[in-house]
């Protein structure tokens, strides 16, 4: 037949249809292909979406974190309230409080209001003294105390600006919300703008946000990430140090000697099983076994190194035991075959062809170590730090904080100037993770080999 | 003596060690290495192993050991008297401990002298003002006999201290010397050293089951003080969660586990779903480009860690339910929300059920795809009545590992689902669960006598037994069904 068929009805009662024209179940089946497409479009859609929004979110509240308000003022370190008898004593200097550093600054204020152009009625030198950070006060204390000999000159200072001004130029802080807030008027605002203008205030990029300390409940402008960077990296420190050696060790035993009885089946079996455990279960653990029965300091990096080495490792081990059996045999039987010993083989043959595979496994697997929460909260990361830790292997163990668990510390307080700290925060752990995946991706590029 | 010293020491003797030993293997055979049975490397490596890893045991078992003894020691000088009202003897203790480690930075300081420190006693001193001075701070003020306990404390650390010392160096320089004597031509150092090292790998194998075994003892040794403090039955049982920290409390774990099992309910009717759409989607629609962009950005999902997410669920996902839901519903009132812990545990879940399920759609052989599309089913037909059954097993462990990750999630629901414990069916009201409680009743000043610090061991354990019993449970189901293509 050349012709396509037409629909006409045949004896028996079937009919006949186009093969250029759909019937109805050939529609319906075509219509729930489309159907079934589109929901796997939907949802490869909702993923990104949910993936765009996560990161979004993140960006747009946290990237002002980077940007920071600062007010300069000229000071006077006025002799008669810091150093009375004009003897230049340290130790007598150091009597004067911050309460006594804090009617400089007021006094400072009072003689920018003698510009043109600056001065709000009703605002008086003492209240617009409350623009500048809490922290101002003590901060210009601690530069006296390192340069008693500039008491009786006038300093131009950079005061961090306080959090509701700081929070005026990122738009948290509106004239309207100023009048039903204790913490800031108006009138302070207006002054902030008379400052702008005449560029006394400014907004910069806020290193401190990098450098600086946590700092209390009330002076978010202070905050910074310093400990909790110094924190995380110790224990990153703790972490390559243990889970590598540890790590590479147990692969190699377990892909390379290891007989098959069922000593090694219980091995591997425990390795699988950690990988899957809670992480807030290491975090019982290594408060049980770190803090309560061996005696470490809580808060301390080397608890926290630990826990997270002992999360870590399950990862590692099952990378390197994937590296190491990648290496194709041939490479043991002609080592084998020259006369070399079984451990030799697989240190000066193996081993260093797994190489690349193994750090890629280590960085992933300390990439993994440097986002985890849970268990640092339980061994006690969330204390309030304000020191730097010491240079190690003292720094070990002292009281630190760690990049997430400062994030979740900021989460908990009251002022909403700290969300956009911790959202800042969680920018620079995104950062941090980024290069380091980065690095992995690159030298899995550069020297993995294929067989 | 500085236990980082002693370490250095044991390490530098040990290194010192390795080249005496490979020297003096040289010179046994006048530098002929021929006549040597290995390497000159390996006799100097015996040596080494010999001298630092006995003496390196020996440190780290000490240290281990150090604190129960002393703790022993010291336990009883502390009379009844001196444990205040509303105290108990291990808050003493640790006030013990805080106490010498101020004398002792004291002594550092040259605040105080050795012989002043002697004769110093609490009633004439203020030792707490003191402490103070050097930054230590101690809650109460000092009594004689914990000042007494302080000492004898300090005394006894300071003894252990350079006892071990002398132990570990002496340890060090004995195996040195034995591996230093053992060392001639017909020695076999290279097998010798393979041993001890073939040792090593052996024993750090073993901290994987020492991880485990510390988990499980911890966890259930503190839940055995727990029953002993408060029935178990009332923490099976019981339908009310009310902490209270006089004493008298309710710690019933089944709002808790309706909590946590509503929650991982959310996010798997979220994310699974989803993630097998995508798995099917990528490996049997997607284009080759498609897929180079979307599986890494899945898996970038995959390596954000919880604590994004929480914070995601906090400041934004939180709101906006409740502005746009539980409101104008009059569900409502709390950002947090079994919902909101829900969803954006359910956009964590995706990759791990997606990688997982597109791993198993891709052990489906070829061949059986072929069959169906020559038989004339379309891609559809064949997803559904060919691939996902034969790779339903594989997706039903997945499934399940998933499962057991929900219901460990910590940060996710700690910031998004509130701390009410409370047996509802309504998913924008702040619910709890097990990990939540876990971390509110053991982070700030902790207690290790009271009950409502106790149950979060309890607390634990169970998390433990429920996610391994999943995990256990995917495995074998995997294992069991899993049709073989070979």
């Amino acid at each position: 037949m050349t012709d396509a068929p037409s629909s006409r009805p045949e004896p028996g009662g079937k009919t006949f249809t186009s093969l250029l024209e759909q019937d109805a179940r050939t529609r319906r089946r075509n219509a729930a292909e489309a159907r079934f497409r589109a929901y796997g479009l939907a949802a490869i859609t909702v993923a990104m979406l949910a993936l765009v929004g996560l990161l979004s979110s993140i960006l747009y509240n946290g990237s002002s974190a980077f940007r920071q308000t600062f007010i300069t003022l000229n000071v006077y370190l006025d002799p008669a309230k810091l150093d009375k008898d004009g003897s230049g004593d340290l130790d007598k200097i150091a009597k004067v409080t911050t309460f006594g550093y804090a009617p400089l600054i007021a006094k400072a204020i009072e003689s920018e209001f003698e510009r043109p152009g600056i001065g709000v009625e009703g605002l008086k030198a003492k209240a617009a003294a409350k623009m500048i950070s809490k922290e101002g006060a003590a901060e210009l204390r601690r530069f006296v105390l390192a340069n008693p000999e500039r008491i009786g000159e006038t300093v131009a200072f950079r005061f961090l600006a306080s959090g509701r001004i700081d929070g005026y130029y990122k738009g948290r802080v509106t004239m309207e919300t100023a009048k039903i807030d204790k913490n800031v008027s108006p009138e302070q605002l207006l002054l902030a703008d008379q400052f702008k203008e005449a560029g006394i205030l400014e907004t910069s990029f806020n290193w401190g946000f990098l450098t600086r300390a946590d700092a209390s409940e009330n002076r978010p402008e202070a905050a910074g990430l310093g400990v909790a960077i110094l924190g995380s990296f110790y224990m990153m420190i703790v972490v390559l140090c243990l889970t590598l050696p540890i790590g590479v060790a147990a692969s190699i035993y377990l892909e390379e000697f290891a007989p098959k009885n069922w000593i090694t089946d219980v091995i591997e079996v425990n390795i699988s099983n950690l990988a899957a455990v809670p992480s807030i279960v290491f975090g019982i653990l290594g408060l049980a076994i770190f803090i309560n029965f061996a005696g470490l300091p809580q808060s301390a990096p080397i608890v926290g190194g630990l826990v997270l080495t002992l999360m870590t490792l399950p990862t590692i081990i099952i990378a390197t035991r994937a590296s190491l059996k990648a290496v194709p045999p041939s490479i043991r039987d002609a080592a084998l075959g020259v006369g070399a010993s079984k451990m030799q083989t697989v240190f000066h043959h193996v081993l260093p062809l797994a190489a690349p595979g193994i750090l890629t496994g280590t960085i992933i697997g300390l990439a993994q170590a440097l986002g985890e929460t849970a268990p640092l909260l339980l061994i006690g990361m969330v204390a309030f730090v304000r020191e730097f830790p010491a240079a190690p292997p003292e720094g070990f163990f002292d009281p630190a904080s760690a990049l997430p668990v400062q994030v979740y510390n900021w989460t908990q307080r009251a002022d909403p100037a700290f969300v956009e700290r911790a959202s800042g925060a969680i920018i620079v752990l995104l950062a941090f993770l980024l290069f380091m995946n980065a690095v992995a991706i690159i030298l899995r590029r550069r020297f993995e080999r294929r067989w | 003596m500085n236990i980082s010293l002693v370490i250095l020491a044991v390490v530098a003797i040990a290194t010192i060690g390795f080249f005496l030993g490979r020297s003096r293997a040289l010179a046994a055979v006048e530098g002929d290495r021929r006549r040597l049975h290995s390497l000159p490397g390996y006799y100097g490596q015996t040596v080494f192993l010999f001298s630092a890893v006995p003496a390196l045991l020996v440190t780290l078992g000490w240290l281990l050991l150090q604190p129960l003894y002393v703790e022993s020691q010291i336990t009883g000088m502390i009379g009844a008297a001196d444990i205040a009202e509303g105290s108990s003897r291990s808050l003493v203790m640790t006030d013990v401990r805080r106490i010498a480690e101020g004398l002792e930075v004291a002594l550092a300081e040259g605040r105080l002298s050795e012989a002043e420190l002697a004769s110093t006693r609490a009633e004439e001193t203020d030792i707490r003002a003191l402490l103070a001075e050097v930054g230590v701070a101690v809650a109460s003020e000092v009594e004689q006999g914990v000042l007494e306990a302080a000492k004898q404390y300090r005394a006894i650390t300071g003894w252990l201290q350079i006892a071990l010392a002398a132990v570990a160096i002496l340890l060090s320089l004995a195996g040195c010397a034995l591996a230093l004597s053992r060392i001639t031509p017909e020695f076999r150092a290279r097998n010798v050293s393979e041993r001890a090292i073939k040792a090593l790998l052996i024993l750090s194998s073993t901290v994987a089951i020492l991880t485990t075994v510390g988990i499980v003892a911890s966890l259930v040794f503190e839940t055995a003080h727990f029953f002993r403090l408060y029935p178990a039955r009332d923490f099976l049982f019981s339908l009310t969660w009310n902490p209270q920290f006089q004493g008298g409390s309710d710690l019933g774990i089944l709002p808790l586990l309706w909590g946590t099992l509503y929650v991982s309910l959310v996010a798997l009717v979220f994310a699974v779903p989803i993630g097998l759409l995508v798995a099917i989607y990528l490996s049997e629609y997607a284009s080759r480009r498609m897929r180079a962009i979307v599986k890494p950005a899945v898996e970038i999902l995959a390596g954000i860690p919880t604590i994004v997410y929480g914070l995601f669920a906090l400041i934004t996902v939180g709101p906006l339910l409740r502005d746009y839901f539980a409101e104008p519903m009059g569900l409502g009132t709390s950002s947090s929300s079994v919902l909101t812990a829900g969803l954006v545990m359910g956009i964590m879940l995706i990759p791990f059920v997606s990688s997982l399920s597109d791993d198993v759609i891709n052990a489906v052989p070829q061949a059986m795809r072929d069959g169906s599309y020559g038989l004339g089913a379309t891609r559809s037909e064949t997803v559904r009545q060919v691939i996902l059954p034969a790779a339903l097993p594989g997706i039903v462990g997945a499934i399940l590992l998933a499962a057991s990750r929900a219901i460990g999630e910590t940060m996710i629901v700690v910031m998004g689902a509130g701390a009410a414990a409370k047996l509802s069916l309504n998913p924008l009201e702040a619910m709890t669960t097990i990990t939540v409680k876990i971390v509110s009743q053991l982070t700030g000043d902790t207690e290790f006598a009271s009950p409502e610090t106790l149950v979060a061991f309890a607390l634990g354990l169970s998390l433990f037994v429920v996610t391994l019993g999943l995990n256990i449970l995917a495995l074998y189901i995997v294992r069991t069904y899993r049709e073989q293509y070979e």
